[in-house]
């Protein structure tokens, strides 16, 4: 039923033969399409530049007030490639290798292969937009490593990779924004997506200052709109992450893919009062120089720098001693949640683990520890109050990224005609768990160097549309549709705020479809989550007008999504009866407690299709071919 | 163990661009001092819808000190009294029980009040417009390693490239000047070898650009420097009146 459309032929040459065998758009004719891209991360920025470089016309769409301030600017850690710069035996198949893996076997192998070809390209481009990479002092690039790999394949700038990367697209954006290549919309976001005879023709937004509901037509929709780890409420993502624009594309008929991957990163600063309002990572990157324990004895409430050597459980280096503290993130979480929840975890709530740099800063000095992780040990310590110089860190799991998200083909098109998804808002590369410095590497692979390509072969094929359709009846229903919505929300005028209902969602989702998961519990949450749902819809209190600036407003629209959303995700989480990567079902798991796959059943993509709020998604399935490697039980012992 | 304390906030209300703007005085109970700022201003607001408010709009998104988009003026200093900090990165263990704060946002003609704390930076992106980029298209670069770059300039580039655009140098500054803004951004690029290029073109089209928006002039008064989150350099700014005075 779901066409992938991988290119025939041996694995290596499959994106070589979509390249020559993808149809062209000529220079003349390129300039008479126009491509919506909704979102300005690292995908959406870096693919609305290059198509407008291409002689495109593409307009850009982003709720910020600014595109730079998506929150791929917020990665810290590093971008891997597999340029093996630092000759330690890295390669395009061993990174391909290492993602299938550190994905627990639920990747296409055809799109991560496409995605290690093109890592290399996109150091390239990085580095010529003027991209600060931490360099070594004979002035070349110098590289560290990440969880889920033997070699050091992570270029990064400082503990502000995101940052740069994202100024690097927004910069490029900002060229062709000068040119008057690209039309920026700040300060708009996308409400819903206009399908003509199937085909996806345009985007109703609501401009977040004067409150209008705006339509723009164009030849194809690019959502660059993120993951929607926000559902949880607590999680790294930033305030304004949401699921909306997936979401409502979802409600028009695209297929969601495997919601129920998601990644709770292990090392976040823990959670300190119900007033919180989100969650901070501390980069994986530490875990290069950082030991993770916790005291061999529970209830060892001493300070952790006053616990000595020998009462230390360093329990992942004991428990995986081939990767030691650079296992996958998933394992690396559940390690830490069992260990809290056997009553060894410390700190007040007892919901923390040590992140101790003592032994590195020791092996270093405190000059290269700082020049390391400066800015991390700074955000520490303003959060927490405490100096991780001289004290260990705290930290403990939370909700970080999102594997799932609209099904795509090889093209980076959805089921629907002209809807292209990239970056994080798709399912594609990343398989029940991504590894460090993958997301960044994905936003880019696709915005730079696939959609570029792919969206040619699209267009190529289609008549550029006429500007007129924006007087389609469709495009007056959607308009009208969400005008009808807005005023629903605003007329209720409950009891409880936008934010309450919010904090009750995700922690009945962290509690029963979080770190491990169970049939009794998310069948619970399956009975919970409407209830929740009607009383929003009842008793929720949005103040103020539409035909303002009204930030609530915005708000109760991506938690009305969430409360639907949370459906699906638990709903798949429940289908599948097997534990792989992010999604640990307490059912299915080894002796040892680790994840047991049951690669007879679930091998493949569970992607849904929308049937109505409330009622039973229809399930299509993309069968996984695993031709390169073999399956096998993943091992980081 | 995490105290609570309580605060008088006298908060610039201001319904749009257009009208008049005035201060508002709310209370805010028994704030836990572990929280941020902008989570003490989280509290205030669903306490003041819950009572019909309308509640207080200021931006804010990333909420770790790097998105750029969260800042205001608190009792007379950009993002508050700590150095080198966002505002959501200020806990509230900096104010004492009792403390009268008076909340307003980054005030300069070059960025018009929307609504409340939140203005209109578009200015900055305006300047980038102007020639904050490498004109590099995508596929066009040579390996990574076709040029390589001494480790102090690419430290000096970073600690420009640091800059997250919130604007608290322009509010900071008594002339309203974005000189340190437009410096981090122009160095950043300048000092690198892929930079070099168009060094003087977008030394002189960016400057240009900021004085057309509106930004005032720079007369040392380092301001912007004591205010910045990511504590950039005035060292920046004297490099770029040198490459401005070499380029014109």
């Amino acid at each position: 039923m779901l066409d992938s459309k991988i290119p025939q032929g041996p694995l290596k040459d499959k994106w070589t033969t979509f390249k020559f065998s993808a149809r062209l758009v000529s220079p003349a004719n390129k300039r008479k399409y126009k491509i919506l891209v909704v979102g300005t991360g690292l995908a959406g920025a870096s693919a609305a530049a290059s198509l407008a470089e291409l002689g495109y016309q593409v307009e850009s769409f982003c709720f910020q007030d600014s595109p730079r301030r998506a929150h791929s600017i917020a990665a810290q850690g590093g971008i891997n490639a597999a340029k093996n710069y630092p000759n330690d035996g890295d390669s395009i198949k061993r990174l391909f290798y290492d993602t299938i893996k550190g994905g627990d076997f639920r990747s296409r192998e055809a799109n991560v292969y496409r995605l290690a070809e093109v890592s290399n390209c996109i150091i390239d481009q990085c580095v010529a937009q003027g991209v600060p990479f931490a360099r070594e002092y004979s002035g070349y690039l110098d590289n560290r490593s990440f969880g889920g790999a033997q070699v050091s394949r992570t270029f990064y700038a400082r503990g502000q990779t995101g940052q740069q990367l994202l100024l690097g697209a927004y910069q490029a954006l900002m060229k062709e924004a000068a040119k008057g290549s690209v039309i920026l919309h700040p300060r708009m976001e996308m409400l819903d997506l206009v399908i003509i005879d199937g085909v996806a023709r345009g985007i109703v937004v609501r401009n977040l200052i004067s409150g209008q509901i705006e339509s723009y037509s164009g030849d194809a929709v690019v959502l660059a709109t993120g993951g929607y780890g926000n559902v949880f409420y607590l999680s790294t993502n930033a305030k304004g992450s949401n699921a909306t624009a997936i979401w409502r594309a979802h409600k028009k008929g695209a297929f969601f893919a495997n919601p129920c991957f998601t990644q709770i990163h292990p090392t976040c600063i823990c959670v300190h009062g119900d007033y919180q309002s989100k969650l901070t990572l501390m980069s994986e990157s530490l875990r290069n120089d950082g030991r993770v324990w916790v005291p061999k004895n529970s209830g060892d409430k001493r300070p952790g720098h006053k616990i000595p050597e020998n009462e230390r459980d360093y329990f992942l280096e004991r428990k995986y001693p081939a990767f030691g503290n650079l296992v996958p993130r998933d394992i690396a979480s559940r390690s830490t949640k069992e260990l809290c929840d056997a009553g060894r975890g410390v700190g007040s709530s007892g919901q923390a683990v040590y992140l101790d740099l003592t032994d590195a800063i020791k092996r270093l000095g405190i000059d290269t520890i700082k020049e390391r992780y400066g800015n991390l040990f700074d955000m520490y310590e303003k959060i927490m109050n405490q100096n991780p110089y001289q004290t260990p860190m705290m930290i403990y799991p939370a909700v970080h990224y999102t594997m799932g998200g609209l099904w795509v083909d090889y093209n980076l098109m959805s089921n629907l005609s002209g809807l292209f998804v990239i970056g994080e808002a798709n399912f594609s590369d990343h398989g029940a768990n991504r590894l460090g410095a993958s997301a960044l590497m994905q936003g880019l692979a696709d915005g730079y160097f696939v959609l570029p390509y792919t969206m040619g072969d699209y267009l190529a094929k289609n008549k550029p549309v006429d500007t007129n359709i924006k007087d389609h009846a469709e495009f007056k229903k959607c308009e009208a549709d969400i005008k009808n919505y807005t005023h629903k929300l605003l007329s209720i005028k409950g009891k409880r705020t936008v934010d309450d209902f919010h904090r009750q969602l995700g922690q009945l989702l962290w509690d029963k479809c979080g770190m491990a998961r169970s049939e009794s519990g998310l069948n619970e949450a399956l009975n919970k989550i409407p209830e929740i749902r009607q009383e929003f819809w009842k008793n929720v209190n949005v103040l103020g007008s539409g035909e303002e600036f009204n930030q609530a407003l915005e708000r109760a629209g991506r938690v009305a999504d969430f409360l639907e959303f949370a459906e699906l995700l638990v709903a798949d989480a429940l289908h599948r009866q097997e534990s792989c990567g992010g999604h640990f079902r307490q059912e299915y798991q080894t002796p040892e407690g680790e994840a047991l796959r049951r690669d007879d059943l679930f091998t493949y993509v569970a992607a849904w299709q929308f049937n109505g709020v409330g009622q039973n998604p229809t399930l299509h399935k993309e069968e996984l071919k695993f031709e390169e490697v073999h399956l096998a039980q993943r091992s980081y012992k | 163990m995490a105290n609570k304390i309580n605060l008088i906030l006298k908060v610039w209300r201001q319904k749009n661009q257009e009208s008049q703007g005035r201060f508002e005085t709310y209370k805010a109970l028994d704030i836990d001092t572990d929280m941020s700022f902008l989570e003490m201003l989280d509290v205030v607001n669903e306490s003041l819808t819950k009572s019909g408010v309308d509640p207080i709009a200021f931006d804010h998104d990333c909420r770790e000190g790097i998105c750029g988009t969260c800042g205001a003026v608190i009792n007379g200093q950009a993002h508050g009294p700590l150095k080198g900090t966002t505002l959501c990165q200020l806990h509230m263990r900096h104010f004492k029980d009792g403390q009268t704060l008076v909340i307003e946002p980054f005030r300069a003609k070059t960025f018009p009040i929307i609504k409340d704390l939140c203005v209109d930076r578009s200015a900055f992106d305006r300047i980038i417009q102007a020639g904050g980029f490498i004109s590099v298209k995508t596929g066009q670069a040579p390996d990574a390693h076709a040029v390589p770059v001494p480790k102090d300039k690419v430290d000096w580039a970073m600690d420009a490239a640091a800059c997250i655009g919130c604007g608290a140098c322009v509010a900071a500054c008594p002339n309203a000047s974005a000189m340190l803004f437009v410096a981090a951004k122009a160095s950043h690029l300048n000092v690198l070898p892929q930079g070099v290029p168009e060094k003087k073109s977008r030394t002189l089209n960016m400057v240009k650009q900021m004085d057309q928006e509106g930004f005032g002039n720079c007369s040392n008064e380092y301001e912007c420097e004591a205010a910045c989150p990511k504590e950039i350099s005035v060292a920046h700014i004297a490099r770029l009146n040198k490459d401005h005075r070499q380029a014109s």
